[in-house]
């Protein structure tokens, strides 16, 4: 039989996820969008808003009472569990030699809120960082220790194509917990349903009280969002047509309109890409210190001599063919999860679904 | 390492950048002499200087003279601000008729010997590094300093405030609020200062490395701004930066 939280009682939640140190991160509405910020009370919660979203466009308005109405903002697990910058060593003067220090541990986590993408986004880091030889430690560190709180999606956004990714809205996979916020007749509630060990001993110190009737809640939820998403990219064959548009004449247009921001990058719960510099400080101490970089960067190709893409048509090309096309090559799997970040964040409402169908169907450059 | 801080025309606000990073200079004051600093002491050393660090735009004929002098005589020049890297808010002259000026601001017009461009220094002479910034941030002024110390690549990076903005976790205020921002065409380095105040970069660092500033005004007139206030925008502290400039132009061209 179902459980469920009663919503008076989400506090509960909030301080068993927090229970031996751990910070909570959770959804909080702060300059006019919903991130992901650390929550110690319930009032902290993004409770009431509802997001709406289209290319280039992003505005949080007044809902229901839910305090998961509105479903993604511009930050992801990637904000959490691979830091946008990361002291990676500090290195002291020794002598005539030098001292390396590791950094401070890392802050144990639960994320809670996180949707089926940013699940399936989670699956893709662990295959990039985790999975393809070589383990990134400061990722590897976060990951082991953190709780994945995942909520089922009610709706879907105007910018969400989950489903035709295969990543959504249903929260099938990969969580400690799953929640399904259920307001109807008989009250405003979450449904609780453990997908770990880890999530089964939360789950049984939380006050959940039975509930018959909320057994297909998540499918029904999932059902709507589904039927609600009328985004979808064609993956059938991309990964070809869009190699084989390599040359077409569909990036230098896309170049006119596009920013060269790296907004779509750094939004992306799967982009990866990192930038590393050794700085020194007065004393002659020096920190190496990593943060995100984008292959919108010029500096990000830099060889000696110049960038490799210095055209930003190039640079496009980079960031779409990666995500949906040699991302198959490298990792086996689509480097995107059906999100709309990239889509909603860019400043210039470049619709990367758009741009895909277009670039792999434009006529191809004759020479 | 025997510094030097010049000023040509400027307001001296890079300069009391320079002082801001006082606390920090003490602690390297055994590997920098400051030989050269009339803003800040009276010791003014005569070159050669390891390294100058050069403020303000060239407006005259004598500083076109001096920059030379300056850079004879110090092995690494580094220009730091709006003013010294693009000309400065006072390069707004380039546009207009500096004669007619004069005569209207300046009760003795003929005490007044100018130049009828204000411009950048690397215009005149060659400079190993260009700090940007309308003040220059102390941060990246350390780092630039520290760099020339020891002798490595200032990690002063090229790309857009955007960049910065995301990292920071803010969110971005054209998306989120509708507000026009120069961000995306301007070089990083303020930390995306303006953004986390909740208000649109006005481009005080320049532009960066790849700016398409065509593409951004289009995306300002979506937002409702008219081709008068994205020149305007253009026009500050950086209105003579090539990809400002050009783009300003292309404005007024199209009027
Ligand atoms: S490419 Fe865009 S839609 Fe796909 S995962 Fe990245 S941000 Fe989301
Ligand atoms: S799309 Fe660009 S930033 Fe993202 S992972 Fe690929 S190369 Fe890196
Ligand atoms: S697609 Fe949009 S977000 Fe990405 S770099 Fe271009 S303008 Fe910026
Ligand atoms: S607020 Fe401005 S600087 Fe920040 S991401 Fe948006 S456009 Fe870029």
């Amino acid at each position: 039989m179902a459980r469920a939280l009663p919503i008076t009682h989400l506090q509960a939640l909030l301080d068993r996820l927090g229970a031996d140190g751990r910070t909570v991160v959770g959804p909080v509405a702060r300059d006019g969008a919903v991130v992901l910020e650390p929550v110690r009370i319930v009032d902290e919660l993004a409770q009431g808003w509802r997001d709406e979203q289209a290319p280039g466009r992003y505005r949080l308005v007044p809902g229901e009472p839910r305090v998961f109405g509105a479903l993604l903002g511009p930050q992801s697990p990637k904000t959490w569990l691979y830091p946008a910058k990361l002291t990676l060593f500090r290195a002291e003067r020794d002598g005539a030699s030098f001292r390396t220090t590791s950094p401070d541990r890392p802050p144990r986590l639960a994320l809670l809120g996180l949707r089926a993408c940013d699940l399936a986004a989670i699956r893709l880091q662990d295959r990039v960082l985790l999975g393809s030889g070589v383990e990134d430690p400061a990722y590897a560190s976060r990951r082991r220790e953190v709780l994945l709180v995942a909520v089922q999606c009610h709706r879907s956004a105007e910018t969400c194509f989950c489903a035709s990714m295969d990543t959504g809205p249903e929260v099938s996979s990969g969580y400690d917990l799953r929640l399904t916020e259920v307001i109807d007749e008989r009250g405003h509630r979450l449904v609780v349903e453990a997908g770990s060990e880890a999530g089964r001993a939360i789950a049984a110190d939380l006050p959940l009280v039975d509930v018959p009737h909320d057994d297909d809640a998540a499918s029904r939820q999932a059902a709507e969002a589904r039927a609600g998403q009328s985004k979808s990219l064609r993956t059938e064959g991309l990964r070809e047509r869009l190699l084989d548009a390599l040359r077409g004449p569909h990036w230098d247009e896309v170049a006119t309109r596009c920013l060269g921001c790296a907004g779509c990058t750094m939004v992306c719960p799967t982009c990866f890409c990192t930038a590393v510099a050794d700085v020194t400080d007065a004393t002659g101490a020096a920190e190496r210190v990593r943060r995100w970089d984008s292959c919108f960067h010029t500096e990000f190709t830099h060889v000696h001599g110049g960038p490799t893409r210095a055209e930003l048509a190039a640079r496009y090309r980079q960031w779409l063919t990666h995500k949906l096309a040699t991302w198959h090559d490298q990792f086996g799997t689509s480097g995107c999860v059906g999100c709309g970040r990239c889509t909603t964040w860019c400043p210039a409402g470049i619709d990367l679904v758009a741009e895909a169908e277009r670039a792999a169907t434009a006529e191809r450059r004759t020479e | 390492m025997r510094l030097a801080v010049h000023k040509f025309a400027s307001c001296d606000g890079c300069q009391l950048s320079v002082l801001d990073c006082e606390d920090e200079l003490l602690t390297i004051v055994e590997a920098v002499e400051i030989a050269y600093f009339p803003e800040a002491s009276s010791r003014m050393d005569d070159g050669p200087w390891d390294c100058s660090l050069v403020e303000g735009s060239i407006t005259t004929a004598h500083d076109a003279e001096r920059i030379q002098e300056v850079r004879r005589k110090s092995k690494r020049l580094v220009t730091i601000g709006a003013c010294a890297t693009a000309g400065g808010i006072q390069a707004l002259r380039n546009l207009g008729d500096v004669e007619a000026w004069r005569a209207v601001v300046y009760a003795r017009p003929e005490y007044v010997a100018t130049l009828a461009t204000s411009t950048a220094i690397a215009d005149h002479v060659p400079v190993d590094f260009e700090l940007r910034g309308c003040p220059v941030d102390k941060h990246q002024l350390l780092e630039v300093l520290l760099a020339m110390l020891h002798d490595r690549r200032p990690a002063i990076p090229r790309e857009s405030v955007c960049a910065d903005c995301r990292r920071a976790g803010q969110v971005c205020v054209t998306v989120a609020k509708g507000v026009p921002c120069l961000g995306p065409a301007t070089q990083a380095g303020c930390g995306a200062l303006c953004p986390g105040y909740h208000r649109g970069c006005y481009g005080c660092f320049g532009p960066s490395d790849h700016p398409n500033a065509p593409a951004l005004s289009r995306v300002w007139q979506a937002h409702g701004a008219d081709r008068d206030t994205i020149v305007a925008a253009l026009r500050t502290f950086n209105t003579a930066a090539p990809a400002f400039d050009a783009e300003a132009k292309r404005l007024e061209e199209d009027r």
